[in-house]
């Protein structure tokens, strides 16, 4: 009998470890009024065979995905240029296309090189020309580094496409218990990669800021523990073991501390750990809930969750001073906090009328947005370019993952393709 | 006896000797029979008192088999209802004839943020456990984990749902 259950759990997670090959898709709900028609031709191909990835489809999702162009579909382009000599601009302007991206990829001993060139049509100009090259493996990233390019030229903002995604995974075994995965993966969903299985529950994972290290709690011991696990090797350590509550890892933005959220000394407090040393020094000594921090960018505050004056708010923690004060008073509940690079645009969880939207609250203004109109949105995260906020939802009771710009005008949805998936960290840019 | 001379010291230890073995030959026989008589009067009670016991602890345990294992919150609540304290009445009354150790596991529904939520299970659970402390189970006896919203008992949206998630299970 032990034997069955055995291979029937071994033949679940074979099924879920398959199911994990294209795990979430890409829905586009809304865009700009007036998105920038541009026509991205197939890249020449110049090696063995046929290409094994399709870069310019690749580079088309992206820009349609920003919600701020409106890609040509293939089947309407007259002709398929891939230098500027084949250009001829009446084939573009006929179709209404403002730029036009030609490009060429090139395999050359494992390495793929990708030359590509910009054309704005209606002023007949070539704009911008560049390259990338890496290894074959990387055929895709090296795609979304152009996208970054392409995106930084006509926007005047870097992309943020050669980025990846954290999130939690939750499927039902054959038994009707939940399974739960934490996947890393694409900026647009491809090559998803499981760091962890458990029938544990896994939550909070979070980005080191050098996008090669991660931290995350993890339920597999019976009781909470914080671990930091690196990328590539899989390696992985146990940071904590504290009687009590272990939870909501932050790396601060030099790497070398991790805020994190402990009530081994009675109620939950604000904790950083020296990751080198890790001697433990306690931040925040409130009988309440004190939780879910989060460093500002310049590292000399953290802003935090606590229920001190009866209802979560958001407070922040100067590190110098040792001082705390109150950062949110818009309406009775606005939690977990995440700060964009330029240290002005706060997002966090926002209820009103009995809904949790994500708000954003500029710093600056003291003004607040509420981004998204779904009833359970969390876990907001925001891209390293300060332009999309990833969070999670739910879709007919099912946790699905959202995506909203900054300004509320541009939103897609990136449901599973089966199962739940909750908890998205966004990472930083990518070493280059 | 400091300052006797050793032979005084071996004569009044003779002495003693004799003394007891005079005493405990009064009647050997009358002594064995009232102990054996005593001591199966003493099984008896012994017996006795564990069936009384057994049964009170079978009672207790229908008790406990009655109100459950889980206590229910009110939303953003970690007040123990009433209904609460009268099932953790009859679990302490269990525990408290017992060595067991226990584990209480604090839940949350699913509105709201996650690490908040599992602050919010935490706080539940420790509700439950300083009202066993309160009624005289030793805390090292308990065990406190919270899952926040991480294992809800009910899967679906709405009061009816959430309402089943806000919850401690003792175990």
């Amino acid at each position: 009998m032990r034997r069955l259950c055995t291979s029937l759990l071994s033949l679940a997670l074979l099924c879920l470890a398959l199911h994990a090959r294209a795990e979430l898709t890409i829905e586009i709900t809304q865009g700009v009024d007036n998105p920038t028609a541009i026509a991205v031709v197939p890249f020449a191909w110049n090696g063995p065979g046929v290409a094994s990835d399709d870069v310019s489809q690749v580079i088309d999702g992206d820009l349609a995905r920003s919600g701020q162009f409106a890609p040509v579909a293939r089947t309407d382009m007259l002709s398929f240029p891939s230098t500027e000599g084949e250009v001829f601009y009446r084939d573009w302007r006929a179709i209404n296309a403002e730029y036009l991206l030609v490009g060429r990829a090139a395999l050359n001993a494992g390495q793929l090189r990708l030359d590509y060139e910009l054309f704005d049509v209606l002023r007949q100009t070539r704009v911008y020309s560049g390259m990338q090259s890496g290894p074959a493996s990387e055929a895709r990233m090296l795609a979304h580094r152009v996208s970054d390019a392409i995106y930084e030229k006509l926007t005047g903002i870097p992309g943020a496409f050669a980025t990846r995604l954290l999130y939690v995974s939750v499927s039902k075994l054959p038994n009707g218990k939940d399974y739960f995965r934490l996947t890393v993966a694409d900026s647009d969903g491809a090559r998803p990669i499981v760091l962890l299985d458990s029938p544990e529950p896994v939550l909070g994972p979070t980005w080191a800021p050098d996008g090669r290290h991660i931290a995350y709690v993890s339920f597999e011991t019976g009781r909470p523990a914080i671990y930091r696990q690196e990328l590539a090797t899989g390696q992985r350590e146990q940071l904590t073991n504290f009687k009590g509550l272990n939870g909501a890892p932050a790396f601060s933005p030099d790497g070398n501390s991790l805020a994190m959220v402990l009530s081994k000394d009675g109620s939950p407090d604000i904790y950083v750990m020296d990751l080198a040393s890790r001697r433990i020094r306690r931040l925040t000594r409130h009988y309440a809930i004190d939780t879910e921090p989060v460093w500002m960018p310049d590292g000399n505050s953290i802003l935090f969750t606590s229920d001190r004056g009866g209802r979560p708010q958001i407070y922040r923690y100067d590190l110098r001073a040792g001082t705390e004060e109150r950062v949110t008073y818009d309406g009775t509940y606005n939690a977990r906090a995440r700060i964009a690079q330029d240290g002005r645009n706060l997002v966090m969880v926002h209820q009103r009328e009995g809904d949790f939207h994500i708000a954003l609250k500029d710093l600056q203004t003291g003004r607040l947005q509420i981004l998204t109109s779904t009833e359970l949105d969390e876990s907001p995260s925001i891209a390293p370019n300060g332009s999309m906020v990833l969070y999670a939802t739910k879709d007919a009771g099912r946790g699905i993952l959202a995506a909203v710009s900054v300004d509320g005008g541009v939103k897609f949805r990136l449901p599973a393709r089966e199962g739940e998936v909750r908890e998205p960290a966004w990472s930083p840019y990518m070493n280059r | 006896m400091k300052h006797l001379p050793f032979a005084g010291k071996a004569v009044a230890l003779l002495f003693s000797a004799a003394l007891l073995v005079a005493c405990s030959g009064s009647d050997t026989q009358d002594e064995e029979a009232a102990a054996q008589a005593e001591a199966a009067a003493a099984a008896q009670r012994a017996a006795e008192q564990a069936e009384a016991a057994a049964a009170e602890a079978q009672r207790l345990q229908r008790a406990v088999d009655a109100v459950g294992n889980v206590f229910y919150f009110e939303f953003d609540s970690s007040t123990l209802t009433p209904d609460a304290l009268g099932a953790l009445d009859s679990h302490i009354a269990l525990l408290s004839r017992s060595n067991n150790n226990v584990r209480l596991e604090g839940h949350a529904d699913e509105r709201g943020t996650r690490e908040y939520n599992m602050a919010l299970g935490e706080r539940r659970a420790n509700s439950v456990r300083d009202y066993m402390v309160a009624n005289g189970i030793a805390s090292y006896r308990i065990e406190v984990v919270s899952y926040g919203e991480e294992r809800p008992a009910a899967i679906g949206t709405g009061e009816s749902s959430w309402a089943q998630n806000r919850r401690v299970e003792l175990k």
